[in-house]
C-alpha cells in the first residue's frame, strides 16, 4: 500500500471514529423540530445556546448535582486509589517480609474474580452499612484495587534500587524514603494511572446504577441513562446533557494525552 | 496507625556518624520486626479493605448462594447446590450466557483485527501520527452510556431523522427498526459497532506499544533474506513478535465482554427485552429487580465467576499464558 493509500485508508476511519462526536455536538445545539425533522441536516439552521441553560434549570433531572457528585466522586476515587494502592503496591515490591508473598497471592487472587461479578454481595454489604445513595457508598468499595496495586508493585520493582539506597544511608526509613524519593521521581506513572482511574470513575456505570437510588445521589452516568426511558425530556436537552458530560474527559484528553497514552500502553505490556 | 510507627530510624541506636570509611548499613531497616512493621504500615490499609470490599463480598455470595435468599440477605433456609441447578435450568440466565458467547464470537476477531489493523497503519505513517493516534482513541473518553445514547437516539434510531436510516435513504433503501425485534437480529449490529468505537482505540494503543518494541534489525535480516515487505513480514516477524500483547489483548477482550452490562442496559430498554441480554442484566434484574433473589444472584454470579476462570485458563493452555512474554 502506498503513502496515498495509507493516508486515504486513516482518514475514512477519522471521518467513522469521528461522526459520534459530530452527532452529539450537533443534536446538542439543535431545536427537537431540526434533529427529527423531515430531511437530514449537516447542521442546525440555527445554534442553540441557550439549550445549555435550559438543561440546566430543567427540574426533572438534577442535572447540575449529578454533575458535582460525578466530579466528587471521581476527584476522590482517583486520589484514594493512588494512595492506597500505590503505598500496597510499594510494601509489596520492596519490603522483605516473610508472609509478603502471602499478601501478594491474596492480591492476585482477586484479580481473577471479575469485580462486576461481586456487585450483588457488594450491593449486599454496602447497603448493610448503610451506604446506599451516598457519597461513601459511590466511591469507598472501589478503592481497593488489586489490578491498581499490582500495577504499582510491578512498576517500583523496575525503580531503580540506587535511589532509594542513598536515602537510606543518609537516615530516612522506608516511609520516608517512599515519599521524599520515591514518588517524587515516579510522577510521569502517578499520572499516568491517575488519567486512567479518573476515566474510569468518571464513565462508571453499573456501580452507580445499584448504589444510586435517590436522584440526589446520581452520577452524570446514571442520569444520562435516565434520559433514555424517560417520556417528557426533549432530545436535544439529552444530547446538551451527554456534550456537557464528555467535555472534562475531552479536556482530560487534549492535556493529558500524553501520560494517557504512555500509561494504557504500560498497563496492557507490563500488567 | 501513628502508635505503630516508631520511625525505625529514630528508635535505633545512634549511627556512628564519624565512621566514614565503614560503609554504614541503612539505618533501622534491618530488624526484621522493623520490616514487618514497615511492610503492614503500607499494605495494611489496602489489605483491609480488600478484605471487606472484596473478600467479605465473595464469602457472603458463597454462603447467600447455598440458601433460599430471596428479599433477604440473612436467610435461614438452607439448599445447597440448589440455586445452581436452578440457575443452570433456568431459560433466561442460559440464554445470556448464549447471549454473551455469540457477542464474544463476533466483538474479540473484530476488535482484534481492528485495532491491529489500525495500530498498523499508524504505526507506518511518518507524519500526523499523533493526530490519527487521538482521533482513535479519542472515543474512550466517552462512556457506554454516552455510546448507547447516541447510537439509539441518534445513529440507529428506528425514524426516519436516525442517521443510518438517512444514509440508507440516499441509496433507496428502507428504513430499518434497528431495536424493534430480534429478527433479523440488528441488535446486535448496533451493540457490537458501539463497543468497536469505544474500544479499539485502546487496544491499538496496546499494538502500538509493541509495535515499537520489536527490533528494527529483524526486518532488516529478513529483507536480506528476500522476504517481501507485507504480508511475509508481517506474517513471519510482526505477528510472532506481538504475540505475548496479543494473548493479552485476547484475554482482556474476552473478560470484558463477559462483563459487558452499560450498553445491553441501556440500549435494550433496561435489559427488558430478554433477547440479546448478558449475564450481568440478567443477574442485576435477579437480585435488584421486583424478585430480590440475592440466592440465585449469587449461585449466578459464581457460575460466571467459574466460566471465566476457566476460560482464562483454557486460553492460557493453548495460547502459552505468559510464555511468550519476554519480562
Amino acid at each position: 500500500m502506498g503513502n496515498t493509500g495509507l493516508y486515504l485508508a486513516l482518514g475514512v476511519a477519522t471521518v467513522l471514529f469521528l461522526v459520534p462526536f459530530y452527532l452529539i455536538v450537533r443534536n446538542a445545539l439543535s431545536t427537537d423540530a431540526d434533529i427529527t425533522g423531515e430531511s437530514w441536516r449537516f447542521f442546525p439552521t440555527d445554534l442553540q445556546w441557550g439549550n445549555v441553560k435550559e438543561l440546566f434549570d430543567d427540574p426533572s433531572v438534577p442535572f447540575a448535582k449529578a454533575l458535582w457528585n460525578s466530579t466528587v466522586v471521581a476527584v476522590l476515587h482517583t486520589l484514594g486509589t493512588l494512595l492506597v494502592c500505590s503505598l500496597a503496591g510499594y510494601g509489596l515490591a520492596r519490603i522483605p517480609y516473610a508472609h509478603a508473598n502471602k499478601v501478594l497471592y491474596a492480591v492476585l487472587f482477586t484479580l481473577m474474580v471479575p469485580a462486576a461479578v461481586t456487585f450483588v454481595p457488594s450491593y449486599v454489604l454496602v447497603s448493610s452499612l448503610g451506604w446506599v445513595s451516598s457519597l461513601r457508598g459511590l466511591i469507598i468499595p472501589g478503592l481497593f484495587s488489586g489490578f491498581t496495586a499490582f500495577l504499582f508493585r510491578q512498576y517500583f520493582l523496575g525503580f531503580p534500587k540506587e535511589l532509594e539506597e542513598a536515602a537510606r544511608v543518609d537516615g530516612l526509613g522506608y516511609w520516608g524514603a517512599y515519599w521524599r524519593i520515591v514518588v517524587p521521581n515516579s510522577l510521569n506513572f502517578f499520572a499516568a494511572i491517575s488519567v486512567i482511574t479518573f476515566i474510569s470513575g468518571w464513565n462508571a456505570f453499573l456501580w452507580p446504577l445499584v448504589i444510586g437510588q435517590d436522584q440526589s445521589s446520581w452520577t452524570v452516568q446514571v442520569a444520562l441513562s435516565s434520559y433514555m426511558t424517560a417520556q417528557t425530556i426533549n432530545i436535544h436537552l439529552i444530547f446538551m446533557a451527554t456534550a456537557v458530560s464528555i467535555l472534562p474527559l475531552v479536556l482530560v484528553f487534549v492535556f493529558l494525552q500524553r501520560w494517557l497514552v504512555q500509561g494504557v500502553a504500560q498497563t496492557g505490556i507490563k500488567g | 496507625m501513628a502508635t505503630t510507627t516508631p520511625t525505625p530510624s529514630a528508635a535505633k541506636g545512634p549511627a556512628p556518624r564519624g565512621a566514614a570509611p565503614v560503609r554504614r548499613r541503612p539505618r533501622g531497616l534491618g530488624g526484621s520486626r522493623g520490616r514487618a512493621l514497615n511492610f503492614w504500615l503500607f499494605t495494611g490499609p489496602f489489605l483491609i479493605g480488600l478484605i471487606v470490599f472484596v473478600y467479605v463480598p465473595i464469602g457472603w455470595s458463597l454462603w447467600l448462594s447455598l440458601h433460599n435468599a430471596q428479599g433477604t440477605v440473612t436467610p435461614t433456609e438452607f439448599v445447597g447446590l440448589g440455586n445452581y441447578a436452578d440457575m443452570l435450568g433456568d431459560g433466561d440466565f442460559v440464554d445470556s450466557l448464549v447471549n454473551f458467547t455469540i457477542f464474544a464470537a463476533i466483538i474479540v476477531p473484530i476488535t482484534y483485527a481492528l485495532s491491529l489493523t489500525l495500530a498498523l497503519l499508524v504505526h507506518r505513517i511518518r507524519f500526523m501520527k499523533a493526530f490519527f493516534r487521538s482521533v482513535f482513541f479519542l472515543p474512550t473518553a466517552c462512556s457506554f452510556v454516552v455510546a448507547s445514547l447516541v447510537w439509539k437516539m441518534s445513529l440507529f434510531n428506528g425514524l426516519r431523522y436516525g442517521m443510518m436510516n438517512t444514509v440508507l435513504g440516499w441509496f433507496g433503501i428502507d428504513s430499518i427498526a434497528w431495536l424493534a425485534s430480534p429478527h433479523p437480529p440488528w441488535y446486535w449490529l448496533v451493540i457490537c459497532s458501539a463497543r468497536l468505537w469505544l474500544q479499539c482505540g485502546f487496544y491499538m494503543i496496546l499494538f502500538l506499544a509493541a509495535l515499537q518494541n520489536i527490533p528494527r534489525e529483524l526486518y532488516e535480516a529478513a529483507a536480506v533474506d528476500g522476504a517481501k515487505p507485507g504480508w511475509q513480514t508481517f506474517r513471519h516477524i510482526t505477528l510472532p513478535q506481538l504475540r505475548a500483547t496479543s494473548v493479552a489483548v485476547v484475554l482482556l477482550l474476552l473478560i470484558a465482554a463477559y462483563q459487558a452490562f452499560d450498553e445491553f442496559y441501556n440500549i435494550l430498554d433496561e435489559g427488558r427485552a430478554t433477547w440479546g441480554r448478558p449475564p450481568l442484566v440478567d443477574l442485576y434484574l435477579q437480585a435488584l429487580g421486583a424478585n430480590q433473589d440475592y440466592g440465585h444472584a449469587s449461585a449466578g454470579a459464581l457460575i460466571l465467576a467459574l466460566l471465566i476462570a476457566l476460560v482464562t485458563l483454557v486460553q492460557g493452555r493453548f495460547l502459552g499464558f505468559g510464555r511468550g512474554d519476554e519480562k
